[in-house]
């Protein structure tokens, strides 16, 4: 019981790290990017190819893979994104699901379908000699880092003069800019910081979720329901809809095994349905 | 009073009449459809696919042309269909007009039921909530494999004569019968399709579909339009799915899956949305496109379609479909 709320607890930490740049991507420029899971995917395959083929130990991945994606995230939205920010969001959906099938077909071209292994250190293998409560190193590892790493961020948000600025440019843009902020700049290092965290989540995450081509389209699904749960508004939300999602997938695949994903997804329309600015939405936002 | 109404609606009436004049080239597109049947006998499985796909785009373009909501899981309504009348050839009857309306009246009911999910929320949240209906079906058939046979699709389902005042066709290997059944379909859902958006209905859904707001302070009653054209939406995709389990004899999970969604949101887009033939030319060079490339690459498809999206989308849907605007002048 307590060991499966622990996996819960690091499978959500897992997709909050994953999904938190698509909640600024989603609350900052309003735009619905389905492909935040190909640099999850991109940051998985950093790392397994670092790993595998040139034999970098797996500490030194993680940095890599988060500044690896990070770059890449910032070339895509200065060259392929920013244009996309205007139109509609029937144009939105459309472009990022088409970047999602080239990710996909890509990294089958070049990499191959089968599902990647990474060797972990050892150890970080095997679990800690706790009575009755089975608790899996790598996963406690997974929890520890992801927490810092959320604690930062908020600090990031609420202390700094970044993160004031990031929250003016999100509650409204245009009064952003008329007090001259560089709206455009504050999200292109917004936008590569957020794939830079998906891209250390994919690598964190390749052992625990698995990492074939088909992952962007695989946990899609479970992004967007942490933003959409979450409410775009603060990181709190996103946080608590994160755990939630981890801890009801988790069990629900344990004690009810043969209705899988469909107590998650029901559970996601009924939310949606009863509030659909999310669970947590500031009152009085937008 | 009395007389400043009917001064007043006259003309909106006569506007309504002129908006709703036959066009030539509709004309041409119905004579296209018996000619195609009569030209092309060697071509028949083919036409017959593009038949479905056209059909289920048609059924997207009234949601997403007409009324404007952004839907991530139309196959829902396509698998649910195609579910419905497999198993109700299965295990009741394979007379095909019979398990069609089965079917139809399916698709209907859910789509009356999944309707009130969409009438709240922003785009988002629609999506989700779309995505998520089609996902929960896609887990349901996936899971009751006493029922629908599970991962390996719904198999042995025969399908008996079409009985028609014409006589009895059986459905054969060529396919010329099941394509001249589902363009039989396809005509009549078009041709029922186009008296809806016509109609003073149609126009209306319009009206909320630009501005949803000034639709509603002008007296009209959005919520109850959305459920209208979202359920006759739901039912003209449920015959697609119908006609697709009917044609092949078979049933997959393949129905429900996100591809489906996605491509139907594509074909839809290349025909150009909100003009009800969208659907069946954009089915015609995503078919004819599919073909052509999995010919030649047949495993990496997928690419040339992302590519094929992002193109799209960057040059402008609408200025995609006039290449004589590209190299001109921004507006």
């Amino acid at each position: 019981m307590l060991t499966l709320l622990f996996d819960g607890i690091a499978y959500g930490m897992l997709l909050f790290v994953l999904a938190v740049g698509l909640a600024v991507t989603l609350g900052l420029m309003n735009f619905i990017n389905l492909a935040h899971g190909a640099f999850a995917m991109a940051g998985g395959y950093i790392t397994v190819l670092l790993m595998n083929r040139a034999g970098v130990p797996f500490l030194a991945c993680l940095p890599i893979a988060f500044v690896g994606t990070a770059l890449l995230g910032a070339l895509l939205e200065r060259t392929l994104y920013r244009p996309m920010y205007a139109k509609p969001h029937l144009d939105q959906v459309l472009f990022s699901i088409g970047l999602v099938f080239m990710a996909v077909t890509a990294v089958d071209y070049f990499v191959g379908s089968m599902q990647q292994n990474i060797q972990l250190p050892d150890w970080l293998q095997g679990r800690l000699p706790i009575e009755a409560v089975g608790i899996g190193k790598y996963r406690l590892f997974i929890i520890v880092l992801c927490a810092l790493l959320t604690v930062a961020l908020q600090w990031v948000l609420s202390r700094t003069r970044f993160g004031s600025r990031l929250r003016a440019s999100v509650d409204d843009p245009r009064v952003a800019g008329g007090l001259g902020l560089d709206v455009n700049r504050i999200f292109l290092v917004t936008f590569a910081v957020g794939s830079g965290l998906a891209g250390l989540g994919g690598a964190l995450g390749a052992e625990v979720l698995g990492l074939d081509p088909s992952f962007p389209l695989k946990f899609m699904i479970y992004f967007l329901i942490v933003v959409s749960v979450g409410g775009t508004t603060t990181i709190t939300g996103p946080l608590l809809a994160a755990l939630l999602l981890g801890i009801a997938d988790v069990a629900g695949k344990y004690y009810v095994p043969k209705l899988g994903a469909f107590i998650v997804y029901s559970l996601m329309i009924a939310i949606l349905t009863l509030r659909p600015q999310g669970l947590f939405a500031r009152a009085g936002g937008r | 009073m009395n007389h400043a109404d009917t001064a007043g609606l006259a003309p909106t009436a006569r506007s309504l009449r002129v908006y709703a004049r036959w066009r030539w080239w509709e004309l041409a597109l119905y004579a296209a459809l018996p000619l195609s049947w009569l030209l092309l006998p060697g071509q028949a499985l083919l036409l017959n696919e593009i038949a479905i796909v056209a059909l289920f785009a048609v059924s997207l373009d009234l949601i997403l042309g007409y009324a404007g909501i952004v839907s991530l899981g139309h196959a829902a309504f396509f698998g649910f269909g195609s579910y419905a009348a497999a198993l109700f050839a299965k295990n009741w009857m394979p007379d095909p007009l019979t398990g069609l309306a089965v079917a139809v009246g399916a698709s209907a009911l859910l789509g009356l039921a999944t309707s009130v999910l969409i009438l709240r929320g922003t785009d988002l949240t629609r999506l989700m909530v779309t995505l998520g209906v089609a996902s929960v079906l896609y887990e349901l058939a996936n899971k009751l494999d006493t029922i629908t046979g599970g991962a390996d699709g719904l198999q042995g389902v025969v399908m008996g004569p079409l009985v028609t005042p014409f006589g009895r066709f059986d459905f054969d290997l060529s396919g010329r019968v099941a394509y001249a059944y589902s363009l039989l379909v396809l005509g009549v859902s078009l041709f029922v399709a186009r008296r809806i958006v016509y109609s003073p209905f149609g126009v209306s859904l319009q009206a909320l579909r630009d501005n949803r707001l000034r639709a509603a302070s002008i007296g009209l009653s959005v919520r109850l339009r959305l459920v209208a054209i979202y359920t006759i939406a739901a039912a003209i995709a449920g015959a697609a799915g119908a006609l697709l389990a009917q044609t092949s004899g078979f049933a997959s999970l393949d129905v429900f899956d996100f591809h489906r969604s996605a491509e139907v949101l594509l074909v839809l887009v290349i025909g150009g949305t909100g003009y009800l033939y969208g659907g069946v030319f954009g089915a015609i060079v995503f078919k004819l496109l599919h073909d052509l490339v999995s010919a030649w690459t047949p495993q990496y498809w997928n690419f040339w379609l992302g590519l094929f999206l992002v193109v799209l989308v960057l040059v402008g849907r609408d200025r995609f479909v006039r290449p004589w605007t590209w190299f001109g002048r921004k507006k």
